[in-house]
């Protein structure tokens, strides 16, 4: 339960919901993240190693890289990331219902 | 307010399922998926091409505010009038692969309807990508509601 917590918390933060964004995408080095944004870079290594910690993020060695790689379980856990795709779905659904109903009263 | 559209993704399956009851008889749910007009408005997306029969084949364009352009495409494989289409989906110039649709379509009572939509795609992997795509442009609406969630705690 804990360590549930402290997934909330690490998400609340804005620098680290933008790294998430970055991440969610493709799977980068600690450096290529850290040119995204202004701030210090041990600043952003601390950001990386508090989301690592509570598994939402996680490391993988390639060569002499690693690479940080968004842990879509934990995530899910969190965020439920198919909420925002269910959504599109209603959306889209929503308007088709709409304009049926006005195509039925032609 | 009420889910209409449910979504069932199961852990490490490569396929979903997404389920919606409409306010629509039958036939006109139907409708909305056979003709070319009807799909241009409801999905927001240019019809270039819609053949709804066995061996048909399909293309959408639609183009995003900023004036790019991205191409849909797939081909029919069987369309049975008020019950079933099944047919193949990709996102043209993207690593998300080709995936199979089978769209059922039900009568419920004379004015409503339920399509049930079953997803396959091409690995685990692809499936979880695909779901993560409006994921990354709704990130901070999830993450507001989070936080919400986060402040109530302390």
């Amino acid at each position: 339960m804990d360590l549930r917590r402290d997934a909330f918390q690490a998400i609340a933060d804005p620098t680290r919901r933008a790294i998430l964004l970055l991440v969610a995408s493709q799977a980068m080095t600690a450096g290529a993240i850290a040119a995204n944004f202004d701030t210090a870079r041990p600043t952003v290594s601390k950001h990386l190693q508090i989301l690592a910690e509570c598994e939402l993020l996680k490391q993988e060695q390639n060569g002499r890289e690693i690479y940080y790689h968004i842990n879509a379980k934990k995530m899910k856990e969190v965020a439920d990331f198919i909420e925002p795709f269910r959504q599109m779905w209603e959306e889209r659904f929503n308007k088709l219902e709409t304009i049926m109903k006005t195509h039925k009263t032609k | 307010m009420e889910q209409k559209t449910k979504i069932n993704a199961e852990d490490g399956k490569q396929e979903l399922t997404i389920t919606r009851e409409f306010d629509l008889p039958l036939e006109l749910l139907f409708k909305a998926y056979v003709e070319a007009d009807i799909i241009e408005q409801w999905m927001g997306t240019k019809v270039l091409k819609l053949e709804s029969k066995k061996h048909g084949n399909y293309q959408f364009e639609t183009t995003d505010p900023k004036g790019y352009k991205y191409g849909f495409s797939g081909v029919i494989h069987e369309v049975i009038p008020n019950k079933k289409i099944v047919r193949t989906f990709e996102m043209d110039g993207t690593p998300f692969g080709v995936q199979l649709e089978i769209y059922e379509f039900e009568q419920l009572t004379d004015d409503t309807s339920r399509l049930n939509m079953h997803v396959i795609y091409e690995s685990v992997t692809q499936r979880d990508q695909v779901l993560k795509l409006p994921f990354a442009q709704g990130i901070n609406m999830a993450h507001n509601r989070i936080e919400d969630i986060v402040n109530k705690l302390k």
